[in-house]
Parts: C-alpha cells; structure tokens; sequence
C-alpha cells in the first residue's frame, strides 16, 4: 500500500514503490547473514566476518537507494511517505498488523545505521583478530544490525517494539561477550534489567493505545494510530490526573525511551555496559542502540504534540526535555570525575542523549534527529579511538597510565582530535550545529529558560572533560610501561573516514542552509548565508563558542600544560576533595537503588523462597505425607486382612479337607451304611411329598 | 391285611435283616451273605406284584425274577472269587483289613 | 392270609436272621439255604412255579455251595479274635430298622392303592419259553454273555497265581 503525505506547501502524489518494496531486505539480510554464521564453527571467522559485512554491504546499497530516491522526491518538491502493510494476527474480526515504513526520518536513519554500522563491522574485523571467539561476535553483531534496521523501517509499534527486545537481547549478549569476566556478566545483566524497566512502560503504552485506536500502525491512508482521527480520539479520552489518554500514553512510551537511552533514573546500566568489546561500545551503546529511544520519540511525534496550541507545548514533550536537560548535566558532571577511558565517553554518551531528549521535546523532529545523526558519527569516531587507544596500550584503559600517544599514535589522534571537537561543539565541526540547534530552541522556549542554562552548563563540561581527556591520552608523557605502537590499517581507515564526516556533515543543518530540518519537515532549503549575522543568532552562536572555549582553556591550563603523573591525585580532587569523591563515585545513584529497589527485591525473594518452600512446600509434602500413610494404612490392610484371611481359608480348606477325608475309610460297609440312611431319607422324602 | 401287603411286609422285613447283615458282620462271606438276601427280597417284591398285578399274562416280574436270579449268580461267583483271591494276599478275610481305598 | 403262608415267612425269617447272626460262618451258610428253600416256597405259593424251582436250582444248589465252598477255602484265618461284628454295629442295626420302618410304612400306608388278588395267571414254561426268545430274546443273549464272562472273570480272579508271573 503506498500513500504520500504532504508536508505544508507540497502537494501530494504517489509513485514508483520499487524502494518501498525492496525496503525489506535491509534488516533481513543481516538477520539472515546472523543466522548462517552461527552454524558456522568456531575457525570460521573470516567467512563470518566476509558474511557480516557482506550482509550490510547490501543494506547499505538499498538504504542508499531508497534515500536518493527520498531525496529525489523532496526535490520535486513532494514528501514521501509509503508504507506496506500487512495483517499479521487474526483473532475475532480485528488482526494486528505489521508494516514499514519509508520516509525521510526512515531514510536518513537507515543510511546512518547502515554506514556507521558497516565502519564499525570493518573495524570490529582488525579489533577482534585475536579473539578466539569472533565467529560469534559477529554473529550476534548482525543480528543486533538486522534488529536496528527493522526499528528503523517499521511502520507498527508492535513490529517496532519485537525490534526494540531484540536489540535488548543482543545487547545483553554483546555486553557479556566475555561471559568468562564476572563483571562483565553482571554488566549484561544489569543492562537488560534495567531497560525492563522502562521496556513494561513502554509495553502498557502500546497495549493502551491499541485499545484505544484499535491499531498499532502508525501510518495507514489516515487510519493510523498517530494520525488525525486516532489523535482526536486520544485527546477526548481522559487518562487519570487530569491528563488525557494522549498525554498519558505519550509519557509509557516516553518510559521506555527512558531505558533505552539511559535517561536519568535508569542512566545506570550504559556505563557498566562498557564491559563489552569496544565495537560493541562503538555501534550499540554510541550510534545506535541508544539512539533507538530518540527515534521512538521522534516516530511518534505526533502522538506527543497532539493538542499542543501554536507555538505552545505538550505536557509529555515538557516531560521529555526536562528529563534530558536534567540528565544531560547530571551526566557531565560525573564524566568530569572519571578515570576509565570508556567510562567517560559513556557518560558522555549519556549526556548528548539528554541533549537529544531536550532537543526533541523543545525543538522538534528535525533538531533532535539532527543531532543524533552527528552524534552518531563522532562519537562512534571517539569510541573506535579508544579502542584503537586500548589495542596500542596493550589493554590499558586507565587514562592516567597512557600519555604522549600524540608522536606514537598519530592517525588516531588526528582523528580523535577531530571527534573531540566535534562533541565539545567547536565550529566548524558537526557537533558545533546540531548542539547550537539545540540551544536556540531551548533559548526561544516558552516555559521556562532554565533548560537553556542547564544545556550550556552541560556544553561547558563537556569541553572540559574532553579536553581532560585528551590531554592525559594523547599530551604530556608516557606513563605506561610498554612502548605504545599505531593501530592496523583495517582500524585506523574507518576513523578516517568517520572524521571526514565529522567534519563536513554539519554543513547539513547549518541556519544558513538547513537542507536536514527542510528534508525531514518537507519544505524548501533556502540558502540563507546572512542568517548567520542575524543578532539573535550570532549572539547564540557566540555564547556557546565562549563556553566552549572557556571550557577548552580550562581544561588544558589543568591537565595538558601540567602533564600530571600517574599517582598525583587529580588537580580538582585536590581542589575539592568532598566534591570530587561525590562525582567519582557516579553521585551513588547505583549504591542507591542498591540500597533501595535491590534490597527490597532481594528480601520479597526471601520472603517467596520461605513460602515457596514452608508453606506450598509443606503442603505438598503433608499430602505426601498423607499419601504415604494411607498407602502404609493400605498394605497393612492388605497383608492382614486381605493375604491373612486368604491363607486362614486355604488351611481351613485344607484342615476340612483332612477331616473329610476321613469319611473315604476305605471301609465299604461304613459306605452301605450311608447308603441305606440316604435311600431312607429319600424315600420319606418322596412319599411325603406325593401325598395329597 | 391283603396277601399282597403280607408279602411285601415279608419282603421288607428280609431285606432290612440283609441290609443289618451285611452292615454288622465282619466277614466279606458273610456281607456276600447279606447282599444275596436283599437281592431275594426284591424278587419276592417282584413276584408278589407280579401275582397280583392287572396282566399277569404278560409275565413282566417272573420275568425280572427270573434274570435278577441269574445275575444274582453270577455276582456270587465273581464276588466270592474276589474274596478269595484277596484272602490269598492278606490271609485274612476281615472287611476292616481291606481299606487300601481309603481317601 | 393262610397258616401255611406264614409258617413258611416265619422259617424264610428265622433262617435269614440265623444267617446273620450265627458266629460259625458254615452254620451261616446253611441258615441261608433254609432261607433260600423258604423263599422257594413262597414263590409257589406264589403260583409262580418257574421262579420257585429256578430259585431252589440256583441258590441253593449253586450260590449256597459257592458259599461254603468260599468259606472253606478261606478258613485259614478262621478263629474270631475280636467279635463277629464289625465297629459300631449299632448304626448298622439302625440303618437296617430304619429301612424297615420306611420300607414298612409305605406299603401300610398305600395298602389301599394296592391291587387286590386276581385270578391265578398261567405261567407255564412253554410261557415262559416263548417268552424268553420272542420278547426277552435280547436279554436273554445279554445274560448270556454276561454270565460266561462272570465265570471266566471269576476264574480268573481266583486263579492260583503261579510263580514268577
């Protein structure tokens, strides 16, 4: 079924549906290329790599198709959107369906998985050349691409949520890849359990909105779940607290983005999950996987804005950016205070996914996916750095043992340099765009400005830790204890490329030509150079490069001039010691819930073993109990009784046997006697008998 | 009292001192003895009834009297010969000595 | 009923309770053959002539002398250590009277349905010849049959058993 939607000043019109119909393939062939590796045996790894990356070869020829073809539509001036649908579940009269999608959120969003994801498939090649188990590391890893790619392309929230379980599972299995490492286990599991969490939300979200559509699509030629008449029919129903049932379902789904994405009260399981590989870091807990709840919200859209008055705002998107707001500087802050290489780029993950969050809920579709895009791209980039940093220190992830990699290390650097400006917002690197894009809609946001300060807060500490960072990597001295030494070909050539792109793609959504929003909101691209000397814009523009700068300034005055050692505490801790040891320690959020939801869930397991075994026990064993006396009751009745009474007639048998033996004497005249006393009684008997 | 019943009384009282003959004596001779007596017994039976029954012409009890007197005979011959081939082996002719049979 | 007729059951009676009770089995033996001779003559005065002297031929001149000739062949163990009678002769007393009692009792008791005297039927042995091998012919071969076989069996029987047979 196709259908084309118009955005506002395009007509509509529907035509070729070959991309659409292709469409299909995208997430199947990774799927497919998961399932025959893992037939494969262990020594197979260079068939299974050949097989992954063969597999998003192809999706990445069909994403790029279907994306010209997008592109092509939006320059002749028409928005498309197609979809294909089918009846998946009958029961009754209704049946569930399930459908893609493909439109310009679907295709810029598959091209994005599918290049970084192809990167890092290459890279993960050179990474895991030592492992013995790489066969199934990619395995797994196709599967989660298939999983991605089938989110990214579906058109039902029941399709979208089997996607969103799916990836849940791989990154359970990533993350534990190394099941043989305690912490790693534990890792897994925590990140699956707390994305359950938010994933029970999410699943009410979509059991609501099914019975109150009676569909889970979220296009179908305007009966859809998140169009028109579906999103009238939300908002007359009233949820409780005065929130309508649009609002309320809004906020389910907006929970499970919370887990996901690692937002604020169920942030806790991303930066455990840098146990796994650092290709596994890369794709899923940087570009993709995580950037999945952003995506949710982004497709449903609609479902969040519904009954918002012009230029006003939702209750649930009011929700949504102060969730990110809030967890983007809270996140920052404890990147500040972190040690592990990985673990800073974690939290630094999850402050942009606040960011996105913001930028979503104050300014739109186009400014959140924008800078999800470019985030994606760098902070892959940064990620496959650091494990190009960790292959070259010979496992060391501990910045303050690395150092002056700059001379032995230098493709790596330039590139991370390059993703570090990029994800500090330094013009003219892509961050500097999406990130101010950012900013400008919290500045011109009506509620409150509150959000604004926090964001640029957050943009300050983000400099800063980067430059720390950076500094204890790359500057100063060597303070590990083997000689580092530069990365294989088949690692560095995707940084290169990724750094290209980190440079060049924020020219897409620049305020002097916003091709991305346009693109995506289905409207013309002016090129407007002279936007960018508008005072309110300029002056924006001016305040986050300050920031930055200062940021920057800060961050190498302390650590890049200073060069500390190893063992010397850091500077802030000497600073403020009390502040220092709060956001080391992750501000105890995790020693919290220990606290709280883990014991309490520890002692209800108690208290379920006690009554499983004393008290459902017990029953059963008294019925055992019961049972086995009245089987004794039984046999002894059995042996008694039954067998005794049984033998007693045999001997009685026996003994009259033996007495009436006796009778046979052998005798004959004892025999006529009988004989003559029997014809006696037979005969009276007769005679009586015939008297009349 | 019709002569009939006289004999039949007759008879009767032979065959109970037959039958007490050959239940009290302790020789097998003498058993033989009995049994003889109540066989005679019947054939008076027999031949009372036959003296006064509505066809005597059809001579049913001399008849039966008749073949009844000849096995009776015969019976003698065969049961005293048994007598005294059992007399060879147990030198004895004592009923009470010939239980071998007993159950 | 005539004298003659019960004199002749009162000798028929005390020569059977005489064969009966007597110790000495010869003596026995000829109280059964007054017995037999009583029976004979109340067979004919029974006007059954055949049956009296066929009882006279063949009791008394073949059974009785098979009696006492069994008698004497068995005597070796003759002298009566223990009494004549056997164990417990008072139940055999008492099954013989019972048998009387009922035996007498039915015929006192059906006397009227009894058929009364007839006239003297004539049982002559040309009769009975006819008789014999026109009606009874059948018989008649069966009771021969069976009586060469009573003889040989009991020949047989009382054979000496020679030695090493």
């Amino acid at each position: 079924m196709t259908e084309a939607l118009a955005s506002y000043p395009e007509t509509m019109t529907c035509c070729a549906t070959l991309a659409t119909r292709l469409l299909w393939i995208v997430p199947v062939a990774p799927m497919v290329a998961a399932g025959i590796i893992a037939l494969l045996k262990q020594p197979y790894r260079k068939t299974a790599q050949m097989l992954a990356i063969g597999s998003m070869v192809l999706s990445l020829a069909i994403s790029l198709f279907a994306f010209s073809y997008t592109v092509g539509g939006w320059m002749q001036g028409v928005t498309i959107r197609e979809t294909v649908n089918f009846p998946w579940l009958h029961f009754g009269t209704t049946a569930v369906e399930l459908g893609w999608i493909l439109d310009p959120l679907a295709a810029v969003m598959l091209v994005m998985v599918s290049f970084v994801g192809l990167l890092i498939f290459i890279y993960s090649s050179g990474y895991m050349a030592h492992d013995e188990n790489a066969t199934r590391f990619f395995c797994f890893l196709a599967l989660f691409a298939g999983a991605m790619l089938g989110l990214v392309i579906s058109n039902s929230l029941l399709l979208l949520f089997m996607c969103w379980e799916l990836m849940g599972l791989t990154s359970y299995l990533l993350i534990g890849f190394w099941y043989f490492k305690p912490s790693a286990a534990a890792a897994a599991k925590k990140a699956f359990l707390t994305t359950r969490v938010g994933d029970i939300f999410f699943l009410l979200g979509i059991v609501w909105l099914f019975a109150q559509t009676g569909t889970l699509l979220f296009y179908n030629n305007g009966a859809g779940s998140i169009e028109h008449s579906a999103l009238a029919l939300l908002l007359a129903q009233p949820a409780a607290l005065g929130l309508s049932a649009a609002t309320a379902i809004g906020l389910l789904l907006f929970a499970g983005a919370v887990g996901k994405s690692g937002q604020l009260p169920l942030h806790v399981w991303l930066p455990d999950a840098m146990e796994g590989p650092t290709p596994v870091s890369a794709l899923i807990h940087a570009a993709t996987m995580v950037a999945a709840g952003v995506y949710l919200i982004a497709r449903v859209y609609p479902l969040m804005q519904a009954g918002a008055l012009t230029g006003g705002t939702t209750t649930a998107l009011t929700v949504v950016t102060w969730v990110g707001a809030s967890t983007a500087v809270f996140a920052a802050l404890i990147a500040v205070a972190q040690n592990d290489i990985k673990r800073i780029l974690a939290y630094s993950t999850v402050s942009q996914l606040g960011y996105m969050m913001a930028g979503l809920g104050m300014g739109g579709v186009a400014i959140g996916i924008f800078h999800l895009i470019t985030h994606a791209f760098f902070k892959a980039l940064l990620f496959m750095g650091a494990g190009s940093v960790i292959h070259g220190c010979h496992e060391e992830q501990d910045v303050r043992k690395m150092g002056g990699l700059k001379a032995d290390m230098p493709i790596t650097f330039i590139t991370y340099a390059a993703g570090m400006l990029a994800l500090a917002g330094v013009i003219p690197f892509a961050g500097f765009w999406s990130k101010d894009g950012i900013l400008e809609a919290a500045f011109t946001w009506k509620l409150s400005n509150v959000p604004f300060f926090m964001l640029v807060f957050g943009a300050l500490l983000t400099a800063f830790y980067m430059t720390r960072q950076v500094s204890y990597v790359f500057f100063g001295y060597w303070r590990g204890h083997k000689t580092a030494h530069e990365s294989p070909a088949v690692m560095t050539m995707p940084l290169v490329i990724l750094a290209l792109f980190a440079g060049i793609l924020g020219f897409f959504g620049t305020p002097a030509w916003p091709w991305f929003r346009a693109f995506l909101e289905g409207h013309a691209a002016p090129f407007e150079p002279g936007i960018l000397l508008e005072p309110e814009l300029a002056i924006l523009m001016g305040v986050s490069t300050l920031v930055v700068m200062v940021g920057i300034v800060a961050g190498w005055r302390i650590y890049g001039e200073k060069s500390p050692a190893a063992s010397e505490p850091d500077a802030l801790e000497k600073a403020m010691p009390g502040v220092w040891k709060f956001l080391s320690n992750r501000m105890y959020v995790d020693e919290l819930y220990e606290v709280t939801f883990i014991r309490f869930y520890s002692w209800w397991g108690k208290v379920a073993d006690v009554l499983d075994r004393r008290v459902w026990g017990g029953a059963v064993a008294a019925v055992m109990a019961l049972t086995a006396l009245l089987a004794r009751i039984n046999r002894s009745f059995d042996t008694t009784f039954v067998n005794g009474g049984f033998d007693k007639t045999c001997e009685e048998l026996a003994t009259s046997g033996g007495l009436l033996a006796r009778v046979q004497s052998g005798r004959v005249q004892s025999y006529l006697r009988i004989l003559a006393a029997a014809v006696v009684a037979l005969a009276v008997i007769l005679v009586w008998s015939s008297r009349p | 009292m019709t002569p009939l019943t006289a004999h039949l009384l007759v008879a009767a009282l032979l065959f109970a001192i037959g039958l007490a003959g050959a239940l009290t004596r302790r020789n097998a001779i003498l058993v033989l003895i009995g049994i003889e007596l109540m066989l005679n017994a019947a054939n008076l039976n027999f031949i009372a009834f036959w003296r006064y029954s509505p066809h005597p012409e059809a001579l049913t009890g001399m008849m039966f009297a008749i073949f009844s007197i000849a096995v009776a005979a015969a019976e003698a011959a065969v049961g005293l010969g048994l007598v005294i081939a059992i007399h060879r082996h147990l030198h004895s002719t004592d009923l009470d000595q010939m239980n071998r049979m007993k159950g | 009923m005539s004298v003659i007729f019960w004199l002749i059951s009162a000798i028929t009676i005390a020569g059977a309770l005489f064969a009966v009770i007597l110790k000495n089995t010869v003596h026995c033996a000829l109280a059964l053959t007054v017995a037999f001779a009583g029976l004979a003559l109340l067979f004919l005065g029974l006007d059954a002539q055949f049956a009296g002297f066929t009882e006279i031929m063949v009791y008394i001149g073949a059974v009785a002398i098979l009696v006492v000739f069994a008698i004497l062949l068995t005597r070796g163990s003759e002298t009566p250590k223990d009494s004549v009678y056997s164990r417990f002769p008072v139940a055999g007393l008492v099954a013989a009277a019972g048998v009387f009692a009922v035996l007498g009792w039915a015929v006192l008791q059906s006397a009227g349905a009894l058929p009364h005297a007839m006239q003297m039927p004539s049982a002559t042995a040309k009769e009975i010849g006819y008789a014999l091998v026109g009606r009874y012919v059948l018989p008649l071969e069966i009771l021969a049959l069976l009586l060469t076989v009573a003889t040989i069996g009991a020949v047989i029987v009382a054979l000496h058993e020679k030695e090493g047979k």
